[in-house]
């Protein structure tokens, strides 16, 4: 048994297996994608358009009001942002575990809340993003139906904004659904691997 | 795999089958109409892309899962089977999601932006459109289910000695 922990460690920490090439490519994906989710929380929540146009005419003086856009007018937004940030915040953990945790041992189910917990934050993330794009082509186009006008005429760059925040969230979402089919396959060519060597093997994120 | 692993997942897969056929064929069949102030309002779910990507999505899930629950359970396809439910999961919540949102504007309105509820107008399609949320919403659920189910079985779980 001692031999084989021994084996396990030496490999580890010499030469390169072949596993270490996906785990370098997890880690350089949940950089990129920690950054994009971090963008698309901070395009968003600091997302505020300010306009004052003239509502109407009172003879020649023209009665003028002033409408804010801001993001949390629409639960849509806010859920973007809050899905957003849950994921930089699952990726910043996962970095800062991937650097840290070399040392520990993870041992029972600590392994597997890495590929769960990867789940969780992609639907997340997936159900906020979906919602911003449908509510943005709301505001983009309107609903002639429902009579509902277009905004997107008059608050320009809240609309382009929250454009890019939308583009960088679907950047990062695309990572995750990357990272989390790696992570599933790595746990489960570890625990392929384990159950031919020794029933207690450390694994890595 | 063994029978007493295959038959949860066959159970969660008619379940999710039964769901999201019937969130499409209740958001399909929504429509109604009013007239206020001389103006026609109909309402059908063609009228939003939201409602068409929803009725979409859970026609190809429903499809998806009636093809899976015929097919032999074989370990080689199972990690390919595995990326496929992860998909169809993932696009279950992302218009599950979407709709919720354009729901809730329908229902409430939006002040800042000038938009009245709809719902007052046509509550017959309202209350339909809610159901059809309802279906879908149970199928996401129950689709997340599957997968870590299916995570369950590929993996192991539980073997792990301390």
């Amino acid at each position: 048994m001692a031999s084989g922990e021994e084996k396990t460690e030496v490999a580890r920490s010499q030469v390169p297996v072949k596993g270490s090439k996906v785990e370098l490519v997890v880690v350089l994906l949940r950089f990129i994608a920690f950054f994009a989710t971090l963008s698309a929380t901070l395009v968003m929540a600091l997302n505020k358009q300010t306009k004052t146009i003239t509502v109407a005419t009172i003879g020649t003086v023209p009665v003028r009001a002033t409408l804010t856009a801001k993001f949390h007018h629409t639960p849509a937004f806010v859920y973007f942002v809050i899905a957003n940030g849950n994921a930089s915040l699952h990726n910043l953990l996962m970095l800062v575990v991937t650097f840290m945790g070399a040392k520990c041992n993870f041992k029972r189910l600590a392994p597997l809340a890495i590929p769960i917990l990867d789940l969780m934050n992609v639907s997340i993330l997936s159900g906020g993003a979906s919602a911003a794009v449908f509510m943005g082509q709301l505001g983009r186009n309107g609903n002639s139906h429902a009579r509902w006008n277009k905004i997107c005429d008059k608050f320009e760059s809240f609309c382009d904004r929250s454009g890019g925040a939308m583009i960088a969230s679907f950047i990062g979402l695309m990572l995750m659904i990357i990272i989390c089919s790696l992570s599933i396959i790595k746990t489960l060519r570890n625990n392929h691997n384990s159950d031919k060597l020794v029933p207690n093997s450390s694994v890595v994120p | 795999m063994s029978l007493s692993k295959r038959i949860p997942v066959f159970l969660l897969r008619l379940l999710a089958l039964g769901a999201s056929v019937s969130a499409t064929v209740v958001m399909v069949t929504s429509r109604d109409s009013a007239e206020v102030f001389n103006m026609k309002f109909d309402a059908k779910y063609t009228n939003s892309p939201t409602f068409k990507y929803f009725a979409l999505i859970n026609a190809i899930a429903s499809g998806y899962t009636l093809i899976l629950l015929f097919f032999p359970s074989k370990s080689s396809c199972g990690h390919f089977i595995l990326v496929l439910d992860l998909i169809i999961a993932l696009l279950l919540d992302s218009s599950i999601s979407a709709c919720l949102a354009i729901g809730q504007v329908g229902k409430n309105g939006n002040s800042h932006a000038g938009w009245l509820p709809i719902c007052g107008q046509v509550p017959k399609f309202c209350n339909h459109v809610t159901g059809a949320l309802v279906a879908g919403f149970v199928a996401a659920v129950v689709y997340f289910l599957i997968l870590l189910y299916t995570l369950h079985n590929v993996m192991n779980l539980f073997t792990f000695n301390g």
